[in-house]
């Protein structure tokens, strides 16, 4: 099979190497080769965070490059266009409609870009927008947004649903369990 | 058993299974992780030393003592750690020792983007150098065969696409390995001239040795393609980029082991093809080497020697292909790291700020303040230049500067290297201005204990540096403490040292607001009818507080009710959470 390229984007301290654990979890399992490539550091102090997972036959690359990514999810709005150009013609953005202003929108030195989504839609880019926040909260915790988020990415997947929530019980901390399997089929079926 | 690890815990595990008894390190993006995961192993000895240039000491002395031992680094570490190196390179070892360091090709959290590889050329030791989590895992455990075989210190380097990236590793067992008996040996290990001059020309017999080695190394492989037209040389992530982008179409020569070179059979690689690739991050350390034995190879002359590389650039390059994309004509605004809600590093910084002071700062995540709106800090150089530093500063520049310049430096970073700047402050006599930004935790690595947090790196109980009384051991006698939260405070505090005539030093503080133990305060409101608009609470740069049509907004989710905003606000508009 040809290598899927998956990109984790959002702001540092969003969860995203939950998220990315999860998946290269649940990849391994179904007996893929797999890559997932983090960054820790600085970065992760609200900066903009990107997470890489391929998975396939055989995986050399641990990144990702322009124009190669089969699906992006984004933890926030703007960091989905930031990346939007390494995006395959013809793949899939799943994104948190969340806004979180950078330091720079803060300060005022600029703004905000509005309807940005809607700007990426115009180019015919697919974009599946979920307000992973609000249904984060339903399940009990904001923090939970990443979960949310791989529930609704598990629909563009072959793999059943028992096997998502399989990988969840042997990534998450027990106490965390039974809120992130909520969170999971919260973002999976709206 | 096959799990999927980062280079960083594949390297912990090899080291692991070879018998390591002894790890010691200080923490560095990207290299932090290897000691993280080894201190989980029971059998194994591991803990946070002060500096890198210690904990290569202490590994040294273990292996001295017959223990299997490792330190591990980022590539700015081994600066400091290279004293040790260079004449441990003369010593040997006697049991295995192996230093890890993980390079940061890009910065993704480093200062400079120096490439390690030159320090095992210069000290004269082995490098290995893996391209996965499975070779991070092999290399390590075989380095200490390779270690103990050839009487030196091993090196393991690793970039962030190795040490940070997960892949599949097949783990083993753990194989025990005695302490050997010890033996005094001063003519090995006592390195003044007459026994070191002994040496000298055993390390070069032993690079010889080494050579010879790399030939038959299993760490080198080569893949010979069909084609005959390009050749390539490449090492660790680039392999992959390579790959990649070739698959099985053309020839490649991969190194493993990056010091020695294996000499014969790259000329005999070379020899079969056109033209001569070496596709390598950084310095052109394999190309040149190419070039001394007469070859011709290209590298640099097409591959930048700055930053980390990708697959893309391997395809435009090499194939003049280029991918397909789209994104938004509309400009995105950057995202840089900010300091967090409740950072106990801003409410100082602000006074700083403020008082419209030259702040020489420090490596950690009080670097931050450096960006706006704060713009607190004049220089950050490297661990512990902030307190060496304004010594200088202010000897040159006397009253010009003596009255309006402070440093600021780590807890961590104090430990690691800023107590040998303080001494020279006292001994030398400048009247300078030290505040120790005390957040209790190496914070940017990811939350290390160190001297000063009470715990070690198990979260066990330890000895604790009182830093006022070590301070004052070190010579100075006017040192207090503030609270950055007390913005008042911290002004006064400031000024008064300013206007003292001798050295002094703050501690700035208050634990890092991420730490489990501290509980956040319910988040601050703005009450929109009695804002102005003026704006004051947004001169600290704090990412809850957002402007929202002309009035201020605090969001919930992140604010962690510090209140430092509150002080600001001369119109009572932000008000306590319920």
């Amino acid at each position: 099979m040809k290598t899927v390229n998956i990109m984790i984007v959002g702001v540092g301290g969003q969860g995203s190497l939950l998220a990315s654990k999860l998946l290269g979890h649940l990849l391994v399992s179904e007996g893929f080769d797999v890559k997932v490539s983090e960054v820790h550091g600085m970065s992760q102090r609200g900066g903009s965070v990107v997470t890489y997972v391929r998975y396939g036959d055989k995986v050399f690359s641990p990144l990702v490059s322009e124009g190669e990514a089969d699906y992006i999810i984004s933890f926030e709005k703007l960091e989905a266009a930031r990346h939007a150009s390494m995006l395959k013609i013809g793949g899939q953005i799943i994104v948190n409609t969340q806004q979180i202003d950078p330091m720079p929108v803060i300060n005022g030195a600029t703004e905000y870009p509005a309807d940005i989504l809607d700007e990426l839609k115009a180019k015919n880019i697919k974009i599946d927008a979920i307000d992973a926040l609000s249904l984060a909260r339903k399940a009990g915790s904001v923090k939970a947004v990443n979960i949310v988020l791989m529930g609704r990415l598990s629909n563009y997947f072959p793999f059943e649903k028992s096997l998502w929530l399989k990988a969840i019980e042997e990534t998450v901390a027990a106490k965390f369990i039974e809120m992130n399997k909520k969170a999971f089929l919260l973002g999976r079926e709206n | 058993m096959k799990e999927l690890l980062i280079g960083n815990a594949a390297i912990a595990r090899g080291l692991y299974e070879a018998g390591v008894k002894v790890v010691s390190s200080y923490p560095g993006t990207p290299s932090t992780e290897i000691t993280e995961f080894a201190a989980k192993y029971d059998e194994v000895y591991c803990e946070w030393a002060p500096n890198e240039k210690v904990a290569t000491e202490v590994a040294f002395g273990a292996s001295l003592g017959g223990a299997r031992s490792a330190c591990a680094m980022k590539h700015v570490g081994l600066n400091v750690a290279a004293d040790p190196l260079f004449t441990m390179s003369y010593t040997g070892v006697r049991a295995g020792m192996v230093m890890c360091v993980a390079d940061d090709p890009a910065m993704h959290s480093s200062q400079n983007e120096q490439d390690s590889r030159h320090y095992a050329i210069a000290a004269k030791v082995p490098m290995l150098e893996p391209a996965d989590s499975a070779e991070a895992y092999a290399f390590a455990k075989a380095a200490f065969d390779i270690s103990e075989r050839f009487d030196t210190p091993v090196m393991i380097r690793t970039c962030t696409r190795i040490a940070h990236c997960q892949s599949i590793v097949e783990t083993g067992k753990r194989i025990e390995k005695e302490i050997t008996t010890y033996e005094k040996q001063p003519e090995k290990y006592i390195m003044m001239p007459g026994y070191a001059k002994k040496k000298h020309p055993i390390v070069e017999k032993r690079t010889k040795l080494l050579t010879e080695f790399a030939e038959n190394c299993a760490f080198n492989n080569v893949f010979f393609a069909d084609n005959t037209e390009i050749g390539i040389v490449t090492s660790g992530t680039c392999y992959q980029y390579v790959k990649e982008v070739f698959g099985d179409s053309v020839s490649v020569f991969k190194v493993g082991l990056i010091n020695p070179l294996p000499v014969k059979s790259l000329i005999e690689f070379a020899g079969k093809f056109k033209r001569l690739i070496v596709v390598e991050e950084l310095d052109p350390i394999i190309e040149t080497h190419l070039r001394n034995l007469g070859l011709n190879p290209e590298g640099k002359s097409l591959f930048s020697n700055i930053g980390e590389f990708s697959q893309s650039d391997i395809k435009r390059i090499l194939q003049n292909k280029i991918e397909n994309t789209v994104c938004a004509d509309t400009p995105i605004p950057g995202r840089p790291p900010v300091m967090c809600p409740g950072c106990p590093h801003r409410g100082i910084y602000y006074v700083l700020a403020k008082m419209k002071l030259t702040v020489l700062g420090d490596i950690g995540c009080y670097t931050l303040g450096a960006t706006p709106p704060l713009n607190a800090l004049d220089s950050t150089l490297c661990m512990g230049a902030s307190v060496s530093g304004i010594h200088g500063f202010n000897k040159a520049r006397g009253d010009l500067s003596e009255n309006k310049t402070v440093c600021v430096i780590g807890d961590s970073t104090f430990m690691h290297s800023g107590m040998t700047g303080l001494v020279n402050i006292a001994y030398n006599a400048s009247n300078s201005v030290v505040i120790i930004l005390d957040n209790s935790i190496t914070g940017m690595t990811g939350h290390q204990q160190n001297p000063t947090t009470g715990y070690n790196i198990k979260g066990d109980p330890a000895a604790k540096v009182n830093l006022e009384k070590l301070c004052n051991a070190l010579g100075i006698n006017r040192v207090r403490v503030v609270d950055p939260y007390d913005l008042a405070e911290c002004e006064r505090a400031v000024k008064e040292e300013l206007d003292t005539k001798e050295p002094s030093v703050i501690i700035s503080r208050r634990p890092c607001m991420l730490l489990k133990y501290v509980k956040a305060k319910p988040a601050l409101t703005v009450n929109s009818k009695k804002c102005k608009s003026c704006k004051s609470c947004m001169r600290l740069g704090c990412p809850a507080i957002s402007f929202k049509d002309g009035k201020a907004i605090i969001d919930a989710t992140q604010c962690v009710g510090c209140g430092v905003c509150e002080q600001l606000c001369r119109f009572d508009a932000i008000n306590e959470g319920e």
